[in-house]
């Protein structure tokens, strides 16, 4: 399926859900990022349960903060 | 190498000294990574001369803005209002997105001093930046 990531199209294996497309973009620390799933914030514990459609939007950012 | 229009640099210096005492920080974009063509000074939320946080919102609010101009996020920069161009310890463990460059600017001295760096795994290497027109 192709999903829109941080407005960029990629093509991602069917049945995938949040927790394991951070992992495939190489999101080390998925406690450091944010995810918006078609606009809408998402809280941790919702990446296992959250499965994106062909054509969804996904961004996430990283926490940006420091001394 | 990090290349920073010369417009975008100077709008940067303007916001980080606008800011001091407190730290500043935003987000520039480019086209490609490693190019910084467009700036988005964001608000620091701890309003702290020691710290700096950006909120959520405001960050995908900056990118979606991103995607609509056609650019990616390709550096977050912010300000050290005394101390040197580095990162810190704190910003060792917090920077973590290994995609983006980090630009630190120190005003601890007269001039503003600006350095960019690649943090991974918590740790920094500074790479050259070339101002272009």
């Amino acid at each position: 399926m192709n999903l829109l990531i941080n407005g960029e199209k990629k093509t991602f294996a069917d049945g995938i859900n949040i927790a394991q497309l951070l992992k495939v973009e190489d999101v080390e620390s998925p406690d450091m990022v944010s995810v918006q799933f078609n606009g809408e914030f998402l809280k941790r514990h919702e990446y296992d349960a959250a499965y994106p459609k062909d054509n969804d939007e996904v961004n996430f950012l990283y926490f940006m903060g420091g001394g | 190498m990090l290349k920073i229009t010369e417009e975008v640099y100077n709008t940067l210096i303007e916001h980080v000294k606008k800011e001091y005492p407190n730290e500043a920080c935003g987000f520039l974009a480019g086209e490609e990574a490693g190019l910084a063509t467009v700036i988005f000074p964001m608000r620091n939320i701890d309003e702290s001369p020691i710290h700096f946080t950006m909120e959520p919102k405001e960050q995908f609010n900056v990118l979606r803005e991103a995607i609509k101009r056609g650019v990616k996020l390709t550096v977050c920069y912010h300000s050290h209002p005394a101390t040197p161009a580095r990162p810190s310890q704190e910003d060792l463990l917090e920077l973590t997105d290994p995609k983006l460059s980090y630009i630190i600017v120190s005003l601890a001295n007269k001039e503003a001093k600006l350095k960019s760096f690649k943090i991974k795994g918590g740790a920094a290497e500074e790479e050259e930046i070339e101002v272009i027109r």
